[in-house]
């Protein structure tokens, strides 16, 4: 139930030595244009007509081969010939996340996002804040991810119509109109198989027959008429550790986010109140919509009419003055000898601070420096693959044992001929820790008011890494 | 399903081959989004829709086209028959089955406009999901079919007069977006009657439409401004974002629009749609930027919004006067920073953006910081955000280091980062670089040198040497590390050392001739030509300091000078030069030399440079008097070049833009206007009290006494002046309004009173001064309230107006005539000023607090604080509810349908338990709501505390302490000094629960003691009585229909059944009041929002 999008990064690192920005040297000619702040040379000629009102004219998905598989425009039609200048700096970029997320054209500009190796490009044609226009792609593909349940290429095609429709509710002259995940789904109801058999031998649809009545009602994020026979409200509190961890073991940075997850399925209109027992843990927080924020900021109580459903209720970060317990430590040796085509790689991982629980589904992976051929490495527990082309080394290590140390060792053989690599590579960590929430944050109570029922209420920790980096 | 459309693709796959179709893979596709049907049926469309779209592909060069093409012209042809029958069927799922196809045609962005005819005819179908689809279909072709288009549009007016709001907002939709300019006057027709809808939503809708009608045809933006400004008095939070929208597009420049509504937006945005949040917080940064003057003056930090102050130098002249002497914040520029605050914590990113860049616009620069915290936050968002939020994070860190200094390793860089999010935090982290943390950041810089991606490690060593620049203490420093890095194996992060390098050497010439030595020995290593060209140039500049190895690399230059690229060719003609010049025995033929390869290189500008310099440097009769100043032009001081930030310039966008991002004007940017110099008349933002009358309906009937009232006790338009006056400053902004509009008199009278304020009452104004040091955040208030309860009365009461100091002598006198003066109203015009005023002199004459020290008032002083309640209530309000409500009998109501509040129907009265006195040591307290409307503040809600003293010791200093939601909104009772065993008294209080039945929670003090006590009110208790006409009565149930609506039945017992016990019940209930009515029905009218 977690709803963590897997934006796979990390796919391949090619360098690429044109990729470097060139050193400018500033004539004068150059700098007196800059300094006089009429950049002319890199403005756009701004219409005499008023600016076209549209602030997302159309929208463009593109897949990782470079193919445009969906094009909706909110106004005029756009050619799709637009996107050749995303190609453009598609090509220039070294990897697919190089590429910048806005892109200038001559009469456009282009604002990308990449989740799930799509790219969705809005075309935009005058000023807008950019995060405007990425907060609300971000929110598509998250709509899409709902509805679908993964948001690949081949599910969107699947859905073409579905997606249409719910492109068509959610932008209105290129404004955004419905974003909220249960009004869409009272709009038009997300494809199941079930539904689909049901809608070929009756000629049903999927859009809902009843108009929404939520947009209207004071709380707009639910949808009204909820009715469950077994009523459950579910709140998983995941936090995640995102550290740098140095050479010698110590750590440089560590921080603690979190956030609370809740999947709730409860008839009516529920008045729900979730306190803490040590709120002041919480620094920073953003709520979902639905939180009172007087009430949190008075007394450090959530109170809030949910959604219906899964949602995320808040995202918090643990104030930067508690010190942050790592969950593991990672003992490596990995050398690389000068004039020999051999590498050392030697690496142990234990548990450290990790308050008696267990440490699973522990995952290494490690960014080979280019100059490594193959990895003959021996892993005392779980299973380990090195990509020759990508270079990237994944260890699946599973559960840490404390009495017996996963430990991955071996050789590498480095290219014949090729100098010793500068830099040791940096050891990105995954792990998990069940029940516990690794800054000690405990939700006290939860109750409902405004309804008769007793719900079943279920509380649920979780402690991951986040970007768990190690020096070495 | 999956392994029939595999055969089909097969087929297709010989289609390909035969007819060179191109797109397959949308075929496919396609053939997967189609719903299920029989598998005979697919087949066949399969083929005839792939050829639909070789045909329609080939149709533009169908000329040349072969004997295969007319063979699929023909299938063609079939083909559109076949679709074409599809959608004019009388089966419902063979139309939409059709449709779904279009759809996905539209999807690939192929031409489907063939099909208009046959899809327009089904917009009227009653199939909502085949409607949609058809809708679909129309914004998207209508432009191309313009008269076919036509045959759709009486549908749409049709359906613009359903009673379903969301037909209605559907067909709007529509309609507008069909891009027809024939229909413009049937558009503007429906927007002007949308406008006026009772629907919110459709209002919404008609928002939209307004900007799709103004792109369409810009001549009609005079009519839209009238409904934009129309649209823009709307009061639900669902058309302000929208509105705001098309008021951007349409006329950013008619600041004038918003004056009217500027306090009704910030206050409603809290509760704006997310989206609609972003639009209005960029407008409004627009717009404070053109109505307040700057915050940012030298030393207005600490001593800005001296609110106080503010309103006791009401007349122009004054608030000139003080803000010579110091700057004091507009309320209502204070007014929008604080109601955007909590903004900061919205999960929308663009929101928290928005703010941030409204605080960095418009805040004191002290304030700034608040915004820190979030902007860090969004580091975790998604890649994109995090470039977006790093590049503004950037141009701020270079003017403020210190907001982000403690957050310094949220930008510490990790190898999964993307190249252009590691630069950008290397920008940030070199910004944030000073004496007391370079060394870490050295430390920092370090490990990336080495990164793999070697891009990044050349920023790095940009990075360096900006450090280096900068802080003069670490130069030497790295100076010698990037020498070290000479000696790297990369050619990458050698090159840009040696660039470096050389621009560090220029700022200090004179000690380094060991590193250029260094640097010409590693020349020939060397091969990027940036850094090649770089060490020549180092070399021919400072040729003095090395004079043996200067002329040898030279000589090895000679050698290679034809292989090497133009930008080092040129430069080795420059060090020609300059070695020519200053030691011109060793390298005169040299210098020949290669003047004769640069005379015939393939480059013009090499040709160009060496004529030039043989011309200068060697003398002969042609060359004129330039050549004695050759050495002066050639070996001239350079200026160091200054190693600055890529951000320092963007400044002069508005954060978070697009142009920010870019970095040069995008189309559309609005540049932010500079502060003015002197704020313009900020009356302009007072509301009309007739304007939310006329929300309802025209007023007619009514007169300014009634409206006054009405404004007084109930709470519209008004509110926000009187929000915004809770929460801060008491009624201050309505008073400095009230005198700022109303007539000559009462102005006079003000800055008379205010002078007497800051001149006359030494004590008082001495006070006042502590609070309005501290008025700046009310949460500073309120601890100094708590540190020292003492003073709170008096804090409470200066800070409510500083009027009232001067007021104070005076009070008799305003309170008695405050029923002559608001008789006199009657005939004044300017009643929106009237009634602030009243209000004001009402409040004042319930509250002279402020004079606790001086003796004179004392007598007055004891008059509040011990009188309880009963006594405490002023005959005036009192009165005027009834009279107001004999009036509302006279005033020809049955147009106007005002409501108006009127007196409370007593009803039995509940009384609750607020502390016992057993927890409370001895002291107890019960509270009711007597239902009288609160004369504190219109919003708030009456209540009535009797405290008991059920101990045995006399209890002191009785007093409302902490509040715990910071915010909430409390008057409270004035301290009680003291209260003997056995007796008590009973205060009164208002709480804004603002309009939540969440219960306020406050802290009841003694003098050793303090107890937390909450008062949880009922939901009737939130209401106000207001007398109605039946017609006025039914007319407001009737826009009520809907979503408002709630019904039940509820079984009565038949001794129960009398209209005269359901009242007592319903009375007993909820505060409203009766509607006479002539049936056997039970009205009960009563209004919200109080």
């Amino acid at each position: 139930m977690l709803m963590f999008p897997s934006d796979s990064l990390i796919t391949s690192f090619v360098y690429s030595m044109s990729a470097l920005p060139p050193f400018k040297p500033v004539t004068s000619y150059w700098f007196r244009l800059s300094q006089n702040g009429q950049n002319e040379l890199l403005c756009f000629p701004s219409p005499a007509s008023p600016p076209p009102a549209a602030m997302i004219h159309s929208l463009f998905l593109i897949n990782a081969s470079g193919d445009i598989f969906l094009e909706k425009h909110w106004k005029s039609v756009v050619s799709r010939s637009v996107c050749d200048y995303f190609f453009e700096a598609q090509e220039r970029a070294s990897e697919p996340e190089n590429v910048p997320p806005v892109i200038p054209t001559p009469h456009h500009y282009l604002i990308s996002v990449l989740r799930h190796r799509i790219y969705f490009v809005a075309v935009i044609q005058s000023e807008v804040p950019p995060l405007f226009v990425i907060e609300f792609l971000h929110r598509v593909v998250d709509t899409f991810q709902d509805y679908f349940g993964v948001c690949t290429e081949a599910a969107i095609k699947d859905n073409v119509v579905v997606v249409y429709e719910l492109l068509e509710e959610m932008l209105d002259n290129g404004f955004p109109l419905a974003t909220e995940s249960n009004i869409l789904k009272e709009l038009i109801k997300p494809p199941t198989i079930l539904r689909t058999m049901v809608n070929t031998i009756t000629g049903s649809t999927n859009v809902g027959e009843q108009l929404p009545t939520g947009q209207l009602s004071v709380v707009p994020w639910r949808r009204t008429g909820v009715k469950y026979t077994n009523n459950e409200a579910y709140f998983d509190v995941v936090e995640e550790i995102d550290a740098i961890i140095d050479k010698s073991g110590s750590t440089i940075t560590a921080e603690i986010q979190g956030v609370i997850d809740a999947c709730v399925k409860l008839t009516g209109m529920p008045d729900l109140t979730l306190s803490f027992m040590n709120p002041r843990l919480l620094d920073d927080v953003s709520f979902h919509p639905c939180v009172r924020f007087k009430r949190w900021e008075a007394e450090r109580i959530l109170s809030f009419i949910p959604p219906d459903g899964n949602f995320r209720l808040l995202s918090y970060h643990v104030s930067s003055q508690n010190l942050v317990a790592i969950p593991v430590y990672v003992k490596h040796n990995i050398t690389f000898r000068e004039g020999s085509s051999q590498g050392r790689f030697d690496l142990t991982l234990g548990p450290k601070q990790t308050m008696g629980k267990a440490v699973e589904a522990v995952l290494v992976s490690s960014q080979l420096p280019r100059g490594v051929l193959n990895a003959n490495l021996n892993a005392s527990q779980g299973t380990y693959t090195f990509d020759p082309v990508t270079k990237m080394l994944t260890w699946d290590v599973g559960k840490i044992n404390p009495q017996k140390l996963p430990s991955l060792k071996g050789s590498m053989n480095l290219q014949a001929g090729a100098s010793k690599p500068d830099e040791n590579p940096t050891i990105n960590i995954q792990l998990k820790i069940q029940q516990m929430a690794i800054s000690g944050l405990k939700v006290n109570r939860l109750d409902m008011y405004g309804e008769k029922y007793k719900p079943f209420k279920g509380i649920k920790y979780m402690t991951k890494a986040g970007k768990f980096q190690v020096r070495t | 399903m999956r392994h029939n459309s595999e055969t089909v693709y097969v087929h297709c796959e010989v289609l390909k081959a035969e007819y060179n179709v191109t797109h397959l893979g949308g075929f496919l596709f396609r053939l997967n989004a189609a719903s299920m049907s029989t598998t005979a049926l697919y087949n066949d469309h399969g083929g005839a829709e792939a050829a639909v779209e070789a045909g329609l592909e080939s149709t533009p060069t169908s000329s040349g086209s072969t004997g295969a093409a007319f063979g699929l012209f023909s299938a063609d042809f079939k083909k559109n028959e076949d679709l074409k029958e599809m959608l004019e069927s009388n089966k419902e799922s063979l139309k939409l089955e059709a449709m779904k196809r279009v759809v996905g045609l539209i999807a690939k962005g192929k031409n489907a406009s063939e099909l208009f005819p046959a899809v327009v005819k089904n917009v009227a179908s009653k199939n909502i999901e085949l409607k949609k689809l058809v809708y679909v279909y129309l914004v998207r072709y209508a432009e191309e079919q313009q008269d076919l288009a036509l045959l759709s549009i009486s549908t749409f007016q049709r359906a613009l007069k359903e009673p379903n709001q969301f037909i209605r907002a559907s067909a709007l939709r529509v309609l507008s977006s069909i891009r027809v300019p024939i229909i413009v006057p049937i558009m503007m027709l429906a927007i002007k009657e949308a406008a006026a809808d009772m629907s919110p939503y459709v209002r919404k809708t008609s928002a939209h439409a307004i900007q799709k009608l103004y792109s369409l045809d810009p001549d009609q933006k005079e009519q839209l401004i009238e409904v934009i400004e129309k649209l823009l008095k709307d009061k639900s939070t669902l058309v302000a974002g929208s509105v705001v929208v098309a008021f951007e597009e349409v006329c950013p420049d008619r600041i004038d629009l918003i004056h009217k509504n500027y306090r009704k937006l910030c206050n409603l945005l809290v509760d704006v749609e997310e989206w609609g949040q972003v639009v209005i917080i960029s407008m409004l940064t627009r717009y404070a930027r053109t109505q307040f003057t700057s915050p940012w003056k030298e030393g207005a930090s600490f001593e800005e919004n001296n609110e106080k102050a503010f309103y006791a130098s009401d007349s122009e002249e004054k608030s000139e006067r003080t803000e010579a002497e110091a700057y004091v914040m507009d309320p209502d520029h204070r007014l929008l920073l604080r109601n955007t605050k909590p903004l900061l914590q919205s999960r929308n990113t663009a929101v928290v953006m928005s703010v941030a860049q409204l605080y960095w616009h418009l805040a004191p620069r002290h304030e700034v910081n608040l915004v820190t915290k979030s902007l860090v936050r969004l580091l975790r968002s998604h890649r994109e955000v995090q470039y977006i939020v790093l590049q503004n994070i950037a141009t701020m860190s270079i003017q403020r280091k210190g907001m982000f200094e403690p957050y310094m390793k949220s930008f510490y860089v990790r190898s999964t980062d993307a190249t252009h999010i590691k630069t950008l935090k290397l920008e940030i982290l070199t910004n944030l670089a000073n004496e007391a943390n370079i060394s870490t950041i050295l430390r920092e810089f370090q490990t990336y040198v080495k990164s793999q991606d070697k891009a990044f490690a050349a920023a790095t060593i940009q990075a360096i040497g900006r450090c280096a620049t900068n802080i003069s203490e670490v130069t030497d420093t790295c100076l010698n590390g990037l020498v070290l890095l000479l000696s790297n194996r990369d050619e990458t992060v050698v090159a840009e050392s040696v660039v470096v390098i050389k621009k560090l050497l220029q700022t200090q010439p004179t000690q380094h001739s060991e590193i250029i030595k260094h640097m010409a020995k590693l020349f020939d290593n060397i091969t990027v030509s940036m850094a090649r060209a770089s060490i020549l140039w180092l070399m021919g500049e400072y040729c003095d300091r090395v004079p043996k190895i200067a002329p040898d690399v030279l000589r090895k230059m000679a050698k290679s000078f034809t292989a090497e690229e133009d930008i080092v060719k040129l430069q080795t003609v420059n060090l020609a030069a300059k070695l020519y010049l200053t030691n011109s025995k060793q390298t005169k033929l040299l210098t020949q030399y290669i003047l004769n390869l640069g005379k015939y290189d393939q480059s013009y500008d090499i040709r160009d440079r060496t004529r030039f310099i043989r011309q200068l440097i060697v003398p002969n009769e042609k060359s004129g008097a330039l050549n004695k100043y050759a050495r002066r032009i050639l070996l001239a001081p350079k200026p160091a070049p200054v190693l600055e930030s890529a951000f320092k310039d963007r400044d002069r966008y508005q954060l978070g833009t697009l142009s920010h991002s870019l970095n040069s004007k995008a189309s559309g940017y609005q540049e932010l206007s500079d502060w003015p110099a002197v704020a313009p008349d900020q009356s302009v933002r007072n509301v009309e009290v007739v304007e939310p009358v006329q929300e309802w309906a025209p007023s007619v009937g009514k007169t300014k006494k009634l409206k006054s009232d009405d404004k007084f006790y109930s709470d519209n338009e008004e509110e926000k002046a009187e929000e915004e006056s809770e929460s801060s400053e008491g009624s201050s902004s309505s008073s400095s309004s009230s005198s700022g509009e109303s007539s000559s008199e009462s102005e006079e009278q003000s800055s008379e009173e205010s002078d007497k304020t800051s001149s006359d009452s030494g004590k008082s104004s001495s006070g006042s001064e502590e609070t309005s040091s501290g008025s700046d955040s009310q949460q500073k208030k309120k601890k100094k309230t708590k540190k020292a309860p003492q003073k709170k009365s008096k804090t409470a009461a200066a800070s409510s107006d500083s009027d009232e100091n001067g007021n104070g002598p005076v009070v008799k006198d305003s309170s008695s005539s405050d029923e002559s003066s608001s008789g006199s109203e009657d005939d004044s015009d300017s009643d929106a000023a009237a009634a602030p005023t009243t209000q004001q002199q009402k409040k004042s004459d319930r509250k002279p607090g402020p004079k606790v020290k001086s003796e004179v008032e004392v007598s007055l002083l004891d008059l509040v604080d011990f009188s309880p309640a009963p006594t405490n209530a002023p005959k005036g309000p009192v009165v005027s509810p009834s009279l107001l409500s004999d009036l509302e009998g006279l005033s020809l109501s049955n147009t106007s349908s005002t409501m108006q509040v009127t007196a409370p129907s007593f009803g039995p009265v509940k009384t609750y338990e607020l502390l016992h006195h057993m927890t409370g040591k001895g002291l107890s307290a019960k509270y009711h709501f007597p239902r009288q409307p609160c004369l504190h503040q219109p919003g708030m809600v009456a209540v009535q505390v009797t405290l008991s003293n059920g101990s045995d010791r006399s209890l002191e200093e009785i007093h409302v302490g902490d509040r715990s939601p910071a915010s909430l909104n409390i008057h409270c009772f004035n301290t009680i000094e003291r209260l003997e065993p056995e007796a008590s008294v009973t205060v009164s209080m208002g709480i804004d629960f603002s309009d939540s039945t969440q219960a306020a929670n406050f802290q009841l003090c003694t003098k050793e003691d303090g107890f937390s006590v909450s008062i949880q009110p009922a939901v009737g208790e939130l209401l106000m009585p207001s007398s109605l006409s039946e017609q006025d009565f039914s007319r407001e149930q009737g826009k009520l229909l809907g979503m408002n609506e709630t019904s039940a039945t509820v079984a009565m017992a038949t001794a129960n059944a009398s209209s005269q016990a359901v009242k007592q019940r319903v009375l007993s209930v909820a505060n409203v009041g009766e509607v006479p009515s002539g049936q056997d029905v039970a009205h009960s009218s009563g209004r919200g929002s109080r």
